[in-house]
């Protein structure tokens, strides 16, 4: 089996994230010497749930490297609609591209589907599991905004279904970073997320209330609480208030803090701090394009030298 | 073999599984695939006392020598279990159960949302952890109860 698919954000060294993050700000440097790196080569998006920043961004960044995209298209109008399973989606489309993105609702798809092909795969999204591409833009972003050693992270909304902030804190044990989580008691992060943090030594704080950490936070890493999670409306009201981020609430923070949000956003930031030196989640999001491209670029690139 | 072990007859030939946590035994066979389907004679005691566990469970599996793979998997339900392999009424090997690196096909992921769960042309693979075992797909962790989760019929 290949090594280089992008699964887990859990298997992402050091020197794999900084390789490709350097890729990245060359990239963004002068991505006109970028333009017709790979002419010719096609990326499959296999999505099997609604996306549009990820999908839209890594049709980009593969047409901005001068390759080319094919797309399954919604589930409802592809071969799953018929009950054709993963294994056999992806065994066929590793024959139409040189490498393929996949986003499916159910944890461990990414994993699986790897095991059934010899292309690279990207995991863009599996269930409430990982998803490390995101990763590697988020941290693109905080080390152009503060570096990536002695922070602290505060990461706050629903961290027990958020996939996003699960491959975020395990990519941040490769860091000299305090990572302080903050949700409710019902949303916190799973065990197996924090089973990983305890064996890499993390430095792990959890919080329910962002009041007791938002001074000392370098960056703080806002996802949205799910209110399709409650089973109860009411319990939902009581948290979300909470967890709402406002000028007023930023009062607290350092000058240099920068919020984040993987978005889509709801109502956990409010508008008016889009015009403040905090907001970076915009940045953040065109961040992706660089990203996506180094990692796509790195990707192909050891596929043609592996002989493909 | 002790008077409590007694309590079911000695066996000529076959293995004796010794020590298994008391309400196991069931699982156990379960875990061996044994239904006596194959005309085997199988016995068990169970809630017998025990010096070691207070309280413990004994299966006899006549005509049968278990493999290692088989002893690795018993120690994720009976991990202070003893085999001893019986011929012509003496025990000739007896040895403590070792925990597996992982296990295949043998548990169902608790995690209705894992993709295993989604009838893909896959088995259930789990790796074995500090105190339990962890899905090698979704990173669901089992600790308790894994006797609840495996793969076959009791």
């Amino acid at each position: 089996m290949r090594q280089d698919h992008l699964i887990s954000a859990a298997n992402l060294s050091r020197e794999r994230i900084e390789a490709v993050l350097d890729r990245a700000a060359a990239i963004d440097a002068d991505p006109a010497a970028y333009r017709q790196r790979h002419a010719g080569a096609v990326l499959a998006l296999c999505f099997f749930e609604p996306s549009t920043r990820t999908k839209m961004s890594f049709d980009t960044a593969m047409k901005r490297l001068g390759g080319t995209t094919v797309d399954m298209g919604t589930v409802e109008s592809s071969s799953v609609k018929k009950g054709e399973t993963l294994a056999d989606t992806v065994r066929v489309v590793e024959g139409y591209a040189d490498a393929i993105v996949l986003r499916h609702p159910s944890e461990g798809a990414a994993k699986m589907a790897s095991e059934f092909v010899d292309v690279p795969l990207v995991n863009a999204g599996d269930g409430a599991g990982q998803h490390p591409s995101q990763t590697l833009l988020d941290l693109y972003t905080i080390r152009e905004r503060a570096g990536l050693d002695d922070l602290s992270v505060g990461i706050m909304g629903d961290l027990k279904y958020g996939r996003t902030v699960h491959s975020l804190a395990h990519a941040l044990t490769n860091f000299d970073v305090r990572q302080h989580f903050i949700s409710p008691e019902s949303l916190r992060l799973p065990r197996n997320v924090r089973f990983d943090l305890h064996e890499a030594g993390a430095q792990v704080r959890e919080h329910t209330d962002l009041d007791e950490v938002l001074p000392e936070l370098d960056v703080l890493y806002v996802t949205r609480i799910q209110r399709e999670r409650f089973p109860d409306e009411n319990e939902y009201r009581a948290v979300a208030g909470q967890y709402r981020i406002d000028s007023e609430t930023l009062d607290a923070a350092r000058d240099d803090l920068s919020v984040m949000h993987p978005l889509p956003r709801v109502d956990e930031i409010a508008p008016e701090v889009d015009e403040t030196q905090y907001a970076t989640y915009f940045e953040q999001a065109h961040n992706g394009i660089p990203v996506r491209m180094a990692l796509l670029d790195g990707l192909l690139t050891r596929a043609t030298e592996g002989g493909r | 073999m002790s008077d409590h072990e007694l309590r079911v007859s000695k066996i000529r030939n076959g293995t004796v599984i010794d020590h298994v946590a008391a309400g196991q035994a069931l699982n156990v066979l379960a875990i061996l695939g044994i239904d006596g389907s194959e005309g085997e004679g199988v016995s068990i005691g169970m809630n017998v006392p025990s010096d070691r566990l207070g309280r413990k469970d004994v299966v006899k599996v006549e005509d049968r020598e278990l493999s290692q793979s088989e002893v690795e998997v018993l120690s994720l339900i009976a991990p202070e279990a003893s085999i001893n392999i019986i011929r012509d009424y003496d025990v000739v090997e007896k040895s403590r159960v070792d925990r597996p690196d992982g296990v295949v096909g043998l548990l169902s992921c608790p995690n209705r949302n894992c993709i295993t769960n989604d009838g893909e042309p896959i088995a259930s693979k789990f790796t074995v952890v500090d105190d339990g075992v962890r899905c090698a797909y979704c990173d669901s962790i089992i600790r308790d109860g894994i006797a609840d989760h495996l793969d076959v019929q009791t």
